[in-house]
């Protein structure tokens, strides 16, 4: 019997397919990947019960519009998201995130837009069809390598799925929420800056500029003073790392980020932000806070405390 | 060992071997990182050793800071375990087609073409760490008279392939990526193989690495197998 399948009638902007990650292989150079909004990935799998790391479509800003062939299924949207689904007779419904919704043979599902968000997820009852490579089912464009053969979608082609799971419909009241703060540990190279610069750092604000993607975020605000030196040895990098290369604007390294860097790190976004921070669209402003390491890793717990809290109360 | 140990983050530990590029360095960086792989220690989800330094995350839900911490410093390290001394040799092309910066190279350093290949290819390079995009070796070093900065604006695309030179290093663009190395040339064979799991790169850190030339038609014919 064939498979059931969408055609991609639009692939969207950067629609990939993630799961948590590939581990282990920073030393020859590729960086974790995975869902940059982890919770609302979980989320988004666990409302349709599928296993927590099975893949799952990921799209930035404009998503997909995908045209469904095959047995009635559910399909989730998470995030913040503009969505309607087109049923095969031209009617037309609007779309509502974190709860399932019936596909039929001919309906196409429209995700236009995130709503003063990035990210959006976007799955489907028995999960798509598709191979680990590493270890991860999720795309790296830079390395071309993981799922869809290394490529975001592209418009005309197909997706495989697998046998669906039993009909069964869920809902979760779910509201994301913003933070105030970016709260920031100092990194390495934290007394490159002058103490100006510092105090700046941590009471300015900061503009997220349109030079955004899974590999990093690159901010405008007030020229931060290099007194040391502006190149470092290339040295790892890890996610969420601040870097003020010399024209002193912060770049902030995302789950794509290049494994290896020569830019002074002057600090690191903690674990318990990181969700937050990427979801923060071009235009926004940002503010950090210092906090020690100490009270993150207790922040950390909460927010990890709090993801699961949200993912029980779906049964 | 180690000089130094910090956090970077709340999730990352950052061992400092040192300020100084040199072998003995980077063959100590290599050692702590052999030591755990092997251990394969509780909650460590990637290693990242460079010149002087070993970047080791973690999951912050296995483990933490202060534990991963405590037991690096007590990492029993085998000093017998050798590098890895594979040699690679590197078939490159120096047609004007591929070699995109040797007008630069030849202003700056006040030589020809033919000396600046010459000085390139004379010597055996060491490779120091993989890494930046997928794949990619940085070797060491190169003689001291074609030794130059990078570009002042680095380029949006160097193509694949591309053989590029910086202070002591040079290195192999794996993919097309943006970059500010100067490109002397470029090589037919794949450096990162996307399709073996075990050995996806060609040269791993401790490698020595060989470039030998190669004529535009010799690149066509290996490229097209």
């Amino acid at each position: 019997m064939k498979n059931d399948y969408f055609q991609v009638v639009r692939g969207g902007l950067n629609s990939t397919f993630q799961d948590l990650g590939r581990k282990n292989l920073y030393h020859i150079g590729l960086p974790f990947s995975g869902a940059m909004d982890k919770r609302n990935y979980l989320i988004a799998n666990k409302l349709i019960d599928n296993n927590k790391n099975d893949p799952v479509l990921e799209f930035a800003f404009q998503g997909p519009s995908l045209k469904y062939f095959g047995r009635k299924r559910n399909i989730v949207v998470t995030g913040d998201v503009n969505f309607k689904i087109i049923k095969n007779d031209n009617s037309q419904n609007e779309g509502e995130c974190y709860r399932t919704i019936g596909l039929d043979e001919g309906d196409t599902i429209d995700i236009m837009s995130t709503n003063k968000s990035v990210y959006g997820y976007f799955s489907i009852s028995g999960g798509f069809k598709l191979n680990k490579v590493w270890g991860s089912f999720s795309t790296t464009i830079r390395a071309q390598i993981g799922s869809n053969n290394g490529s975001k979608l592209i418009d005309g082609q197909d997706i495989k799925l697998n046998e669906p799971n039993q009909l069964s419909n869920k809902k979760l009241s779910f509201v994301n929420s913003k933070i105030e703060f970016i709260r920031v540990i100092k990194g390495t190279n934290f007394d490159y800056f002058s103490e100006q610069s510092i105090k700046d750092f941590f009471s300015k604000d900061f503009e997220v500029t349109k030079l955004t993607d899974r590999m990093g975020m690159r901010l405008e605000g007030i020229k931060l003073n290099n007194i040391k030196k502006t190149n470092i040895k290339s040295e790892g990098l890890v996610k969420g790392t601040i870097q003020i290369p010399a024209d002193g604007k912060p770049i902030i390294l995302l789950s794509d980020h290049g494994t290896l860097g020569g830019y002074p790190k002057f600090g690191v976004v903690i674990s318990a932000d990181y969700d937050k921070l990427v979801q923060i669209p071009p235009g926004s402003k940002l503010k950090f806070k210092e906090i020690q390491l100490k009270d993150a890793e207790n922040l950390y717990k909460l927010y990890n405390m709090e993801t699961n809290n949200i993912l029980s109360k779906i049964l | 060992m180690i000089k130094n140990i910090a956090n970077l983050g709340d999730a990352a530990i950052y061992c400092d071997f040192g300020s100084e590029v040199n072998k003995e360095i980077n063959s100590k960086v290599i050692k702590y990182f052999v030591a755990l792989r092997n251990k394969n220690l509780k909650g460590i989800t990637n290693l990242s050793p460079s010149y002087n330094k070993l970047v080791i995350t973690f999951d912050i839900n296995e483990t933490s800071y202060e534990n991963l911490k405590q037991e690096i410093l007590h990492l029993d390290i085998d000093n017998k375990i050798d590098n890895d001394f594979k040699k690679v040799r590197i078939p490159t092309c120096f047609d004007d087609d591929f070699s995109l910066d040797i007008n630069r190279l030849e202003n700056k350093l006040k030589k020809s073409k033919r000396e600046i290949i010459n000085l390139f290819l004379k010597r055996k390079y060491f490779c120091y760490m993989t890494g930046f995009i997928a794949g990619m070796p940085f070797l060491g070093d190169t003689d001291s008279k074609i030794q130059l900065e990078r570009l002042e604006t680095p380029r949006v695309k160097v193509p694949k392939g591309s053989v590029g030179l910086t202070e002591q290093f040079c290195n192999i663009y794996t993919f097309e990526s943006p970059g500010g190395w100067n490109i002397i040339g470029n090589t037919p064979i794949t450096i990162f193989n996307t399709t073996t799991q075990s050995t996806p790169n060609l040269i791993s850190p401790g490698n020595e690495v060989i470039f030998y030339e190669i004529t535009k038609k010799e690149y066509i014919k290996i490229y097209e197998k």
